[in-house]
């Protein structure tokens, strides 16, 4: 083989390109019109750095290393191909996971190997590697199996949650101290001082997801997004490559920026929602006010039928409920036909509504619904005394008025959809049950508000095929 | 103090930066997409771990090496199919 494709040199220009094809991917994936460029240039990027990192001279040995290469490889694509888009959420949290647990092995591999030895900085950045690696890989694994609800998703709450996470943020501090020092005070060998850390980030990892439940996922799956880019970054420091070093921060800023995307939505601090988990502890309370009156009025699809039919405009806003009952196809042939029908139709998106960041986008997409029509609550509001009809598919929370109008509430101050302003506003739900975070919410009880109860797929293809006939 | 190191903490810092500013406007119907695929892109860790892998220097170093090589192949394949898969869905009529 040539020289020149085995220096060093050739090598840090393949992995400089690579980083510029990593921040262009980035960049296009910003834009609608561009993204699904920008996601194969990334691609490309990464396929340059893995094939120059092949070539390498120092891999001396392709047997296993192929066997993984292969078995990855196909398990990621069988993965990515069949899946149904409703369970991505989940998906999203799995490969994240692994994300973080390569990274983990890789900081464990560097360090129990002794033919390389590490200086101080690369031993801490071997402690950050594992530490955040682990903690981002036990807990995606959780984060899956909430979303999966192979786990029960209701947030964990404990009394003394900080000083249980406090004691064990100390205990891997101590084990990284040690790892970096070696002044062999704790009396245990390197192996078991890396297994300890280990033990104590993948418990961190629990400790963090559990607490949180339902309606804050988004926040953490987008903070472990955040940290795998970081444990990422981390690694690069233990093998001094700037490749690393580069795509795991653009990654865990990226993370960062979608993690308070997220809070703000709430209008809740990072904090607030790692520790404070208003899901279950104010379930009682909420209703302090006094002030909700009024019956709820249920509706049957024929009356809201007459009701559709004579509308000008129509605002869909959807919720994790849409994505359970899977309407999102009927939503969509419901909007088409409202439209032939001469109604303008807009698709009014929370960013927190759904499971993960921008979960509703891409059920409406699955769907077919073009993304122009997707609007957020900014955009919406303004113009939402225009809107004849309001149909709230499964949201609840997302369109709570006690968030403008309760100061009691624990949501006051979220931004939130103003459906109430809308002159009629339908509500698909199954039963009287509140929302995720256990609040009740008055929108049910006002005056232009009509409950349509049942399965929302059910309802909705009622009143669709009520249109057709 | 180690002039490498100076030279990746300030490859680290500019890079962050640079993150956000790259993604600080994104619409929120693309938050999933941007999400795995900069996911995909964490799993950038695989060079690391073909290094690890390959180089047969220890035996446990291989075997560390080689898993990490499989995970992160699922990360970085699977992260980018999906993200494909879901973006080609994303249209404008």
């Amino acid at each position: 083989m040539n020289i020149f494709f085995q220096s060093e040199l050739f090598v840090n220009l393949s992995y400089i390109l690579a980083s510029i094809l990593f921040i262009f991917g980035l960049k296009m994936l910003s834009s609608p019109e561009t993204a699904q460029r920008g996601n194969l240039i990334s691609a490309l990027g990464m396929l340059l750095a893995i094939i120059v990192t092949l070539m390498s001279n120092s891999i001396i040995s392709y047997q296993w290393l192929s066997i993984a290469l292969i078995a990855g490889a196909l398990v990621g694509a069988s993965a990515a191909s069949f899946v149904k888009m409703t369970t991505m959420p989940e998906l999203v949290a799995l490969f994240n996971g692994f994300g973080g647990i390569a990274s983990l092995l890789v900081g464990s591999a560097e360090f129990l190997n002794i033919t390389s030895s590490l200086s101080s900085i690369a031993l801490t950045a071997v402690f950050l590697t594992v530490l955040i690696g682990g903690v981002t890989f036990s807990g995606s694994l959780l984060a899956f199996g909430k979303l999966s609800e192979i786990i029960d998703g209701k947030p964990f709450q404990y009394i003394g949650q900080r000083v249980v996470l406090g004691t064990f943020v100390i205990f891997a501090f101590i084990m990284g101290i040690e790892i970096v020092a070696d002044s062999g005070l704790l009396g245990i060998s390197r192996f078991y001082l890396l297994i300890s850390l280990i033990f104590f980030a993948l418990v961190l990892g629990i400790l963090l997801t559990a607490p949180i439940g339902g309606a804050d996922m988004p926040v953490i799956i987008a903070l472990l997004n955040s940290y795998s880019g970081v444990a990422a970054a981390a690694a690069g420091f233990v093998i001094n490559n700037n490749v690393l070093i580069v795509a795991g921060s653009l990654v865990g800023a990226s993370g960062l920026i979608l993690t308070n995307i997220m809070c703000k939505a709430m209008n809740r601090s990072l904090m607030n929602v790692l520790f404070g988990g208003f899901g279950a502890v104010s379930s009682s309370g909420a209703n302090t006010s006094g002030e909700i009156q009024g019956e709820v009025k249920p509706i049957n699809t024929s009356d809201a039928y007459l009701i559709l039919e004579a509308a000008n405009s129509v605002l869909f806003v959807p919720g994790y409920g849409m994505a359970v009952s899977q309407a999102q196809h009927s939503v969509r042939e419901l909007g088409e036909l409202l439209e032939e029908n001469g109604c303008e139709v807009n698709y009014g998106i929370h960013p927190v509504a759904g499971r993960m960041p921008g979960h509703m986008n891409v059920l409406l997409a699955e769907a077919n619904v073009s993304y122009d029509l997707l609007v957020e609550p900014d955009d919406v509001n303004p113009i939402m005394d225009t809107v004849d009809v309001c149909v709230v598919i499964g949201a609840n929370d997302v369109v709570n008025p006690d968030a403008r109008e309760n100061e009691g509430s624990p949501i006051y101050g979220m931004p939130v959809i103003e459906v109430d302003r809308a002159k009629t506003v339908f509500i698909l739900k199954r039963s009287m049950a509140s929302g995720f975070a256990g609040i009740d919410n008055p929108l049910f009880l006002k005056e232009n508000s009509r409950m349509l109860f049942g399965d929302a797929k059910e309802s909705i293809s009622t009143l669709v095929s009520e249109f057709k006939s | 103090m180690d002039s490498l190191f100076i030279l990746l903490l300030f490859v680290l810092i500019l890079a962050i930066f640079l993150g956000f500013e790259l993604i600080n406007k994104v619409p929120s119907t693309l938050h999933t997409p941007l999400m795995s695929g900069a996911n995909a892109i964490s799993g950038i860790t695989i060079v690391g771990a073909i290094l690890s892998s390959g180089s047969e220097s220890v035996v446990l170093t291989t075997i560390l090496g080689t898993g990490a090589v499989f995970f992160a192949t699922i990360n970085v394949v699977g992260g980018y199919l999906v993200t494909n898969r879901m973006l080609g869905m994303f249209k404008k009529k």
